[in-house]
């Protein structure tokens, strides 16, 4: 993790140095910010007047708080399991553990077009495995709410996990034994022992996560059926405004989900302790 | 008696962490588990504190069968080598912990966390975190935050293992003190020998999962029950086929006892007040060890023709040496 290398390096002089990072910050520069300063430059061109015509448009309002609100409940979802499984993978014996540890990986491998087919296949309304059942009952997951928090919940799965497991195993087991013995059950060691002191992992997760999720775009696209105004979210906003050519209008969606991400790293940073960093 | 074993077995996959071990620690004793690395003493001392589980016997606890009871209610308090500080809570917060967990009144647990610091001596360092303490006073802290919670037995696993040779024997010395004030039933995982006669009153010396012998310090160093445990507690050499502390051999020079044997004196080597005396008796190389004075009377040189026998006034045990196992 970052904090763990920070104290490694040194200082290095030297041309071959001085080379090297130019290297880097030239490479980065065209790859990272020139693109994505140049959408904030394509959506400030006009002023504020493309952001403004966008937030008064109801249907795209709804769109940005469909994304909001499916990114948060995909988090919550994420952070919950993706700590109760880290801690079920670092501290008990599973069988199968081997198997069950790529398994976990597999969300970020496979693309998201497919996570979105497979999803149809199994809770699809007329065809699906549960699907049928689950309509007759009146839940509809495909081309709905449901299925798109699904298909994030899925893309976004490894994430948490991938921060908080070697969290745990650096942490080690010796401070929940010493809270066990000195009388606290599971759950208060939890809460008092490891979530505080994992809490920069899950942190990193979370921010991790939902950057992802308001970001995902292949999975929701083929789950939610993208309906304006019911199941259109940002991305395909986005997506749907460049092919109509309203590049200010797209341009602006895509600023204002950078936006997020952008916040989301500083107040991160912002609030990290100061040993950490 | 305060901690009943019965019968302890554990394996960890093919490996006998125990093998039916069976042993009694008695009430407000200071005891320690005593034998060479990986030889199962920290296995028995985590089953005590309930952190593993035995596969079969009985672990009681003060008449109360603790067997296959969880961890948080043996009351029992437990230090780790490693110190297990809780990094995000102060030095206060660590001893208040167990005592927060049982819900005590706010006053009641300032009281006994002040009165806890000041015992281990770490008043002024109340507020600050354990990164920003040493070693020796992080393990004073987690005795503190052991011994808050009132536990029944207090246990220690090699609790002075991971700090430096000055601030050890000063910790060691210390407990000493502290358990003498507290009197709780302790019990102390070491592989030091030095510091297992020097610190405890009882030993139960454990080799490759099995108890060798239980006693008082002075029991286990003048009679050992077997080679082992005389070899693991302090220096030994071989006169014969018997098995001797070098400190126990006398030289002679012009004796007629029938019971010492003549040999020529090899190497003599000099440390601080001890002098050691390699003897060649026969093929054999016989270690003496001698006072300074002893030696100058003894006017010993380098291929002196000297006797070697035990020392009358000990009773040295008999014993094959080589059929004891590595040490």
């Amino acid at each position: 993790m970052a904090e763990l290398s920070h104290h490694r390096t040194r200082a290095r002089r030297g041309p071959i140095a001085y080379l090297i990072r130019l290297l880097v910050i030239v490479y980065l520069f065209f790859l990272v910010a020139w693109p994505v300063y140049l959408v904030a430059k394509n959506t400030f061109a006009d002023g504020v007047d493309s952001l403004t015509g966008l937030l008064e448009d109801p249907d795209i309002v709804h769109a940005l708080g469909l994304t909001v609100q499916v990114a948060l409940i995909a988090v919550v979802i994420n952070t919950v399991f993706g700590v109760g499984i880290s801690i079920l993978l670092v501290r008990y014996a599973l069988p199968g553990k081997r198997w069950l540890s790529p398994l976990l990986d597999l969300p970020l491998s496979v693309s998201p077009i497919v996570v979105g087919l497979s999803l149809i296949l199994v809770y699809g309304g007329r065809t699906g495995w549960f699907g049928p059942a689950l309509e007759d009952a009146g839940f509809q997951i495909i081309y709905a709410t449901p299925g798109i928090v699904l298909a994030t919940v899925f893309v976004a799965l490894p994430l948490v996990i991938r921060e908080v497991v070697p969290v745990l195993e650096e942490v080690g087991e010796e401070q929940e034994q010493a809270a066990r013995s000195l009388g606290a059950n599971a759950l208060q060691t939890f809460w008092r022992i490891t979530l505080p002191s994992i809490k920069w992992g899950v942190i990193y997760g979370v921010v991790l996560s939902l950057a992802r999720s308001l970001g995902e775009f292949g999975a929701v696209k083929v789950v939610s059926g993208n309906v304006l105004g019911d199941t259109r979210t940002a991305t395909l906003v986005v997506e749907e405004k460049y092919l109509n050519f309203d590049k200010p209008g797209a341009y602006a969606t895509a600023f204002l989900l950078a936006l997020v991400a952008v916040a989301c790293i500083i107040v991160v940073s912002a609030l990290r302790p100061k040993e950490d960093r | 008696m305060s901690i009943e074993i019965t019968g302890v077995s554990k394996r960890f996959g093919d490996f006998v962490a125990l093998d039916d071990v069976s042993v009694s620690i008695p009430s407000g004793g200071l005891t320690a588990l005593l034998g060479p690395s990986g030889g199962g003493k920290s296995t028995l001392l985590r089953i005590i504190a309930g952190l593993e589980t035995a596969d079969t016997g009985r672990v009681e606890i003060e008449g109360v069968d603790a067997t296959r009871l969880s961890p948080q209610k043996r009351n029992v308090g437990f230090v780790f080598q490693h110190y297990a500080a809780f990094k995000h809570l102060s030095v206060a917060r660590n001893v208040a912990f167990g005592l927060e967990i049982r819900k005590k009144p706010k006053e009641e647990i300032r009281a006994r966390v002040d009165e806890l610091l000041k015992l281990v001596h770490l008043s002024q360092f109340a507020d600050r975190l354990p990164a920003q303490l040493s070693g020796g006073q992080r393990q004073r802290m987690a005795l503190a935050r052991a011994l808050a919670v009132q536990p029944s037995v207090l246990l220690l696993d090699e609790p002075f293992g991971a700090l430096d040779a000055k601030v050890r024997k000063e910790l060691r010395d210390w407990l000493r003190r502290l358990h003498d004030e507290v009197h709780v039933t302790t019990v102390f995982v070491t592989h030091d020998q030095e510091e297992a006669l020097e610190v405890a009153d009882e030993i139960v010396v454990i080799n490759e999962g099995r108890v060798e012998q239980v006693g008082s310090p002075d029991e286990l160093y003048d009679q050992p029950a077997n080679d082992f445990v005389m070899r693991f507690l302090g220096p030994v050499t071989e006169l014969g086929d018997r098995l001797v502390r070098p400190h126990d051999l006398q030289l002679l020079t012009d004796s007629t006892d029938p019971g010492a044997v003549s040999g020529r004196v090899k190497r003599i080597t000099r440390i601080g007040f001890e002098i050691r005396v390699e003897v060649a008796v026969g093929e054999q190389d016989v270690t003496v060890t001698l006072t300074r004075n002893e030696f100058l009377a003894l006017d010993l040189r380098v291929g002196s023709e000297v006797q070697v026998r035990v020392a009358p006034e000990v009773g040295a045990v008999q014993g094959r040496p080589e059929a004891v196992g590595a040490v």
